[in-house]
């Protein structure tokens, strides 16, 4: 197996200000599927193909944004190796250990905060229910589809100070790869940094700003172009607020609209982009052209897409 | 119809019944308070206001404190004016994007 460690994003735990509301958002609007519910009245998710029992989790809380992101691995052998090499680093803060059970139906769980005060965990356990078209013979999608209906989780954009930090800590101990990065004038100085800990275009990405662990959106998969058109129809017949697009995004090369759900947490649904393999070249954006990086058609930032995070 | 007046740029407009602040402002085409996420999260639509009644939906807590919201600090996107308001922006973009190493500010 080639794909070993860190295999991929498998849950986001977002805070929402009123819980039905969301709830109706993530699953008629996005069109995940709930799949349980814990004793502190979160709510968990899943998208159609996703094997795991969820993807996305709702937390009612005062203020909106993440509370955290967490990592599958390959193994338990893996998660107490990489456990010991975390706390070796001296990257990451608050270290703990997670009991099984404790985030539904999952095993133990590591966690940390990384550099720019974000909480992450890495775990190797979480109870499996199957895609919706099951694995013998399937379909190439199942019945009971609704909203954008994306096939899965797939990223998250983070902003924060010390990102030199963070890639140092995924790149070097969790063993991503940088695929993208963004450069200021000196083209060594990093405004933003597009990181893999597979074969994407981006698990992972971190934008320098000057606040500390502020979630600039979550991602989900959509199967091509007109999915993505589809997406921006129910947007608008829904009265979703929208916040750009459909658009290209000159970074990873995504098909991509954003909005937002209803307690200001932006959502993107996008599809394309390309496979990338450990000896492709990194790229890099060089801050003149960073208009083109993020929006490739209107060539221009829009302020929210700076100012508004959560 | 309740009347808004933005007292920053004197100018006003009418919400609808059961409209937000942010969302009149939209409908109408005008700018002033700045839009964000129209959810009460992110803040950048943050007012004053200075006089008049209103129904205020849940507010994130990080951008509005328990403090603010008694001093009339309200999200525009989440209140629904009863009557007549004035509002003072108070909101903005940051510009948070860092593009240059601190030591190379001016
Ligand atoms: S626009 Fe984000 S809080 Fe009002
Ligand atoms: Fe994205």
């Amino acid at each position: 197996m080639a794909l070993t460690g860190v295999l991929r994003p498998g849950h986001i735990v977002l805070r929402v200000l009123d819980l039905d509301e969301a709830v109706r958002h993530y699953t008629q609007v996005i069109g995940l599927f709930e799949t349980g519910r814990d004793d502190e009245g979160r709510v968990f998710l899943k998208a159609w193909d996703e094997n795991d029992h969820h993807s996305v989790v709702l937390r009612e809380a005062e203020q909106a944004g993440m509370d955290y992101f967490g990592w599958k691995v390959d193994s338990e052998q893996t998660l107490d190796d990489l456990a010991v090499k975390l706390e070796a680093s001296g990257l990451v803060s608050d270290t703990r250990w997670a009991p099984e059970g404790e985030q539904l139906l999952t095993g133990r769980r590591f966690q940390f905060t990384i550099p720019t005060g974000h909480r992450m965990e890495i775990y190797a356990t979480k109870k499996t229910l199957g895609c919706m078209t099951g694995y013998d013979n399937p379909d190439p999608w199942p019945d009971g589809l609704r909203g954008m209906a994306p096939s899965r989780f797939d990223h998250a954009l983070l902003y924060g100070r010390d990102i030199d930090a963070n890639l140092t800590l995924f790149r070097d101990v969790l063993g991503f790869n940088l695929t993208e990065q963004v450069v200021g004038p000196d083209r060594k100085f990093l405004i933003g940094v597009f990181l893999t800990c597979s074969n994407k275009a981006h698990d992972i990405a971190f934008i320098r700003s000057d606040e500390d662990n502020r979630l600039h959106h979550a991602s989900f998969i959509l199967g091509g172009w007109h999915e993505v058109l589809h997406a921006a129809d129910i947007i608008s017949k829904r009265d979703v607020s929208l916040d750009i697009g459909p658009t290209r995004h000159g970074i990873t090369r995504g098909e991509t609209i954003y909005f937002f759900d209803p307690s200001g947490n932006r959502n993107e649904v996008f599809s394309g982009g390309y496979i990338w393999y450990p000896d492709r070249p990194v790229i890099t954006w060089h801050d003149t052209e960073i208009g083109r990086a993020i929006f490739y058609h209107d060539r221009k930032l829009n302020e929210a897409f700076l100012n508004v995070t959560t | 119809m309740p009347r808004i007046s933005m007292l920053d740029t004197g100018e006003t407009y009418q919400c609808r019944d059961g409209e937000t602040v942010l969302a009149g402002m939209e409908r109408l085409g005008r700018a002033g308070i700045p839009v964000g996420c129209r959810g009460g999260g992110c803040g950048v639509c943050k007012i004053r206001v200075i006089s008049g009644e209103y129904d205020g939906r849940k507010m994130s807590r990080a951008c509005i404190t328990r403090e603010e919201e008694e001093a009339g600090l309200v999200l525009a996107c989440r209140v629904v004016p009863r009557f007549d308001l004035q509002v003072e922006i108070v909101g903005g973009m940051r510009k948070c994007i860092m593009k240059h190493a601190p030591h190379h500010d001016q």
